[in-house]
């Protein structure tokens, strides 16, 4: 079990993440490398306990036509200056029209949490090193914001 | 929300400060405050959104600049207010001070949306299809912690301009935003992909004409695009304009138009309302009914001949009949360009209450204007200016020198700008010279990122480090208006104490080849880099 936060509290995910070299699709409660999926599609698509995640290389439109079978998505921060997962999150709810559990994973820390929040993340596996009782009691600053976004997708403007 | 920001900064701050944020990681979160670490001491920006400054924020920005920092700051290239003394432990304080009036330093570095800048004489310029300040402002609320674009590649610029002659160089912005007409309608022009830097690129122009009520969900959809697709291997490639180069503009335009696609016409679209509400920010002062010609201002024209240089360079025509637009030179020969001290902002501020409505505004070329003053009340204001050291008639001439701080200031650069601008003023001291030479653009930047615009300078020097030592290229035949271009490179580099003699000769071989009302950059592109190069380079051969 890893402790995780989703919906704003603090869960235990049974899911654990597998690597393209070390994946084992037998595994219950696994979520795989988009690949690694793709490769064993036919086999798994029975299953109700299998996640995929995407590096911030993959293209996240891949996904269409495979987000019913999917139990949740997770998206990769290789670094938390790199920011192209905040984009992918956003293809994959608004374009994609995914609604299951969008989870952070990687370099996932207390400062980026809104951000992410409002990108369409609502899961989040924290970096290690991160305290997550404090990152959980620290997920909003800002009483409003003046963009559209994944959690609130009227503008300040339209609110007026 | 600025002083929810100021909270968030100052907890980040202690965190740091404690231990329990690591540096690298506060490295980033401070810089998206505008906090740099510096060679002497922490760099402090404060973003002035499209150059607009209300006296009571000068004056606050003077208390600061008092207080927290050696008396002084520093103006731009992008309109921005530079300290380059504060104490890290100090920011959070400084930070809330300038939250009282409505001022931040959010986003003003780092990789993510920095200020908006625009033309100085939005709303007066002569030339004006509509003013600009609107659209800046809601392209500043839009990328105000928009949550996706905050961890871009790098750093990304966008300017707006509403005239014919650009003022606020869009063309060597990521994106740049001009008010355009068509068939009687207003809309805008999208430019993608322009930057200096290391490898200077004007922008491509990827939407031709787009109706304003798009602009926001356009602008989302080039931020899409480059947020993926833009290099992360290597920050020196990392601009949109690398990304555009590389894909084609054509190939780019097609990407953008396809997302874009996808949220035209969704919320985010401006409404009729919001693009009104905008503009009610920038209401037209009370002017008042005045005659064409000031008879004051045609008496003193022809008695005071320093008045009338210093009119001819420093004042432009307005919209509005009997006002003008006044530009104070903050360059005056032994200050580095662009530095005010607390005591001349205090007074320009005093000066923006009795001429000019109480505001200013700060310039790309790093100087002051008050916007709206009356033509009568020119002369009294340019005796006040004098007193101040801020009457300097030479806007535009070769000694208001746009220019970095350099290696006096930032650890990023390879050598000092700071001396080179002040020996070239000091070359050229003879004000009837320089009006003489007119308008002749020196910009001087000391190092690669180019924050002295060298590039589009009709005379770029650019720092350089050979083996350890301080070296300046030197290029020509820059330009930052409507049709800009960019400056080529003359040859090997020089010493500093060179480079007064190296502009000196550029100037004469000007000087010799011009023909009638010609400028320096009119004579350079008729003929060319070569009688130049040769009079340079003449006795080293």
């Amino acid at each position: 079990m890893t402790s995780i936060i989703k919906d704003k509290a603090i869960i235990d995910s049974p899911y654990t993440i597998q690597s393209v070299d070390d994946a084992d699709v037998s595994v219950a409660n696994v979520i795989l490398p988009i690949s690694v999926y793709v490769e064993n599609e036919s086999a798994l698509t029975d299953r109700s306990d299998v996640g995929v995640w995407l590096s911030a290389d993959d293209e996240v439109e891949q996904l269409t036509g495979k987000l019913d079978q999917l139990a949740l998505v997770a998206l990769d921060f290789p670094s938390f200056g790199d920011g192209r997962a905040y984009s992918n999150a956003n293809i994959l709810r608004r374009k994609l029209g995914y609604k299951g559990e969008v989870r952070a994973i990687g370099d996932v820390r207390r400062d980026q949490l809104e951000q992410m929040l409002r990108c369409g993340f609502d899961a989040f596996q924290l970096a290690d090193g991160q305290d997550i009782a404090s990152c959980v009691a620290n997920m909003k600053t800002f009483s409003f914001n003046y963009q559209t976004s994944i959690d609130r997708p009227e503008p300040l403007f339209r609110s007026r | 929300m600025v002083d929810e920001r100021v909270e968030q900064y100052r907890d980040q701050t202690q965190r740091f400060l404690s231990g329990d944020l690591p540096a690298e990681e506060f490295q980033h979160l401070r810089l998206r405050n505008g906090l740099y670490i510096q060679r002497l001491a922490p760099m402090l920006r404060v973003n002035v959104p499209y150059g607009m400054l209300s006296s009571k924020q000068l004056r606050k920005l003077a208390h600061v600049a008092r207080y927290f920092d050696k008396g002084y700051g520093h103006f731009t290239t992008r309109q921005n207010m530079q300290y380059n003394w504060p104490k890290l432990e100090e920011v959070p304080d400084i930070l809330a001070e300038l939250a009282s009036v409505e001022m931040h330093a959010i986003q003003s570095s780092g990789n993510c949306i920095r200020n908006t800048t625009s033309d100085q004489y939005a709303g007066v310029a002569v030339d004006e299809i509509e003013d600009s300040r609107a659209y800046a402002e809601l392209i500043r609320q839009w990328s105000t912690f928009h949550p996706e674009f905050n961890w871009l590649p790098r750093k990304f610029k966008i300017a707006v301009t509403g005239s014919r002659e650009d003022r606020a160089a869009v063309q060597v912005h990521d994106i740049g935003v001009r008010l355009v007409e068509k068939d009687g309608k207003v809309g805008l022009q999208i430019l993608a992909g322009g930057g200096l830097g290391r490898t200077p690129v004007l922008g491509s122009v990827i939407k031709e004409y787009l109706e304003k009520e798009h602009m926001l969900t356009y602008i989302e959809a080039i931020l899409r695009v480059y947020n993926r697709y833009g290099r992360r291997d290597n920050k020196y490639k990392a601009r949109i304009k690398i990304l555009v180069r590389a894909m084609t503009a054509e190939v780019f335009a097609e990407k953008v138009e396809q997302e874009w696609l996808s949220i035209k016409d969704g919320p985010g679209t401006l409404t009729e309302a919001e693009i009104a509400r905008a503009k009610s920010f920038f209401t037209r002062p009370a002017y008042k009914a005045l005659p064409e010609e000031s008879e004051e201002l045609t008496a003193a024209l022809k008695a005071n001949l320093a008045f009338n240089a210093w009119m001819t360079r420093n004042v432009k025509s307005h919209q509005e009949t009997g006002y003008a637009i006044v530009n104070l030179a903050l360059k005056e020969t032994g200050v580095a360009p662009g530095d005010v001290t607390d005591e001349q902002m205090d007074v320009i501020a005093d000066l923006a209450d009795t001429y000019s409505f109480g505001e200013l505004r700060v310039t790309h070329e790093q100087n002051v204007t008050l916007a709206d003053v009356e033509q009568a009340n020119l002369f009294g204001l340019w005796e006040k200016l004098c007193e101040h050291g801020l009457a300097s008639p030479n806007l535009g001439l070769l000694t208001d020198i746009i220019c970095c701080p350099g290696g006096d200031y930032c650890s990023l650069a390879n050598a000092k700008s700071l001396p080179v601008a002040d020996a070239i003023q000091r070359k050229f001291d003879d004000l009837d010279y320089l009006h003489d030479l007119g308008d002749l653009d020196v910009n001087i930047s000391g190092c690669m990122n180019a924050c002295g615009h060298h590039h589009v300078g009709n005379i770029g020097i650019l720092g350089v480090d050979k083996k350890g030592q301080e070296f300046y290229q030197v290029s020509i035949g820059g330009s930052a208006s409507a049709t800009s271009s960019l400056a080529k490179i003359l040859g090997p580099s020089f010493a500093q104490a060179e480079i007064p003699e190296v502009v000196g000769k550029l100037v004469d071989v000007y000087v010799n080849n011009r023909v009638e009302e010609e400028r320096f950059i009119d004579t350079y592109n008729r003929i060319g880099i070569a009688p130049f190069k040769s009079s340079v380079y003449a006795e080293k051969a």
